[in-house]
């Protein structure tokens, strides 16, 4: 029986590492990757929470998590094609489109 | 057995997130993230969540993801020298030391509570897929039209910014 404090464990270690991901790489792309790295830490979490507490309610938000993930690549990489037409680097340092 | 299949999944989700952060080619970064989401959909099976583990597979590795390599491909970017931030070392070793701290105290922390009304039991004998709908359908059903229209306006709003754009306005010159 694998203690509930393992999977906690998993998730805060892939968190961090998402979390690193997001601050250090300069490419938008990669950046966005983390962020799915993030998430999926999260949903580690709701699941092994779900069966160790017998609920089904962090399953529920797990599942919604996915979609909210979906919606945010679509957007991101959206984003990204409209910022690379621009003939302007993908590099998260370089675009200051917004900036004035 | 049980174990072994949580330490083996666990430890190559990890080391994979690892490379998606730190590799330097955006396709081998895609494809390290495409091990991490399997590995974590294995995670899944272990947690009795088959349905989860369907929606990851289907979902996560096979629509996200062709999405992100989808625009790799087709933006054909060249990787600089330079892929980290300049100032990158300031935050990996805070970083480190204030996640080791972080996790020292879950892995001594107990963690208990109030026990739901889906033992793994009463999920066996239907299947996780009847419990997550029945659950989905009676008291979730509101965040789940939510998330439709959460969607809906995703789709739009990534056709309206990705759709090639008109030339100047004619009638506005004349």
């Amino acid at each position: 029986m694998v203690p509930l404090n393992a999977y906690v464990a998993v998730s805060a270690v892939l968190f961090i590492t998402g979390l690193l991901g997001v601050v250090i790489r300069r490419n938008f792309i990669i950046v966005l990757m983390s962020v799915e790295i993030m998430l999926n830490a999260a949903n580690i979490n709701l699941v092994a929470f779900s069966y160790y507490l017998e609920s089904m309610a962090g399953q529920l938000v797990a599942l919604f998590i996915i979609a909210i993930a979906a919606g945010e690549a679509a957007i991101g990489l959206a984003i990204i094609i409209v910022v690379f037409r621009g003939k302007i680097s993908t590099n998260v340092d370089e675009m200051n489109l917004l900036k004035w | 057995m049980v174990l072994f299949f949580f330490a083996y999944f666990a430890l190559a989700s990890i080391a994979s997130g690892v490379m998606t952060v730190s590799l330097k080619n955006p396709v081998h970064c895609g494809l390290a993230l495409l091990a991490l989401l399997l590995h974590v959909s294995g995670l899944f099976i272990i947690l009795n969540a088959e349905f989860l583990w369907a929606v990851q597979v289907i979902v996560y590795a096979g629509a996200i993801l062709v999405l992100y390599l989808f625009v790799l491909m087709l933006m054909n970017l060249k990787t600089d020298d330079r892929y980290f931030h300049s100032s990158y070392l300031y935050f990996l070793a805070p970083a480190v030391i204030g996640s080791l701290y972080v996790l020292a105290l879950l892995i001594r922390s107990p963690f208990g509570g109030a026990k739901g009304d889906a033992p793994a039991e009463a999920v066996l004998r239907d299947g996780d897929t009847h419990a997550v709908g029945i659950k989905m359908f009676s008291e979730y059903l509101l965040q789940f039209e939510i998330i439709g229209v959460f969607l809906l306006g995703a789709v739009i709003g990534a056709i309206v910014l990705a759709k090639t754009p008109k030339p100047a306005n004619k009638e506005r010159k004349a």
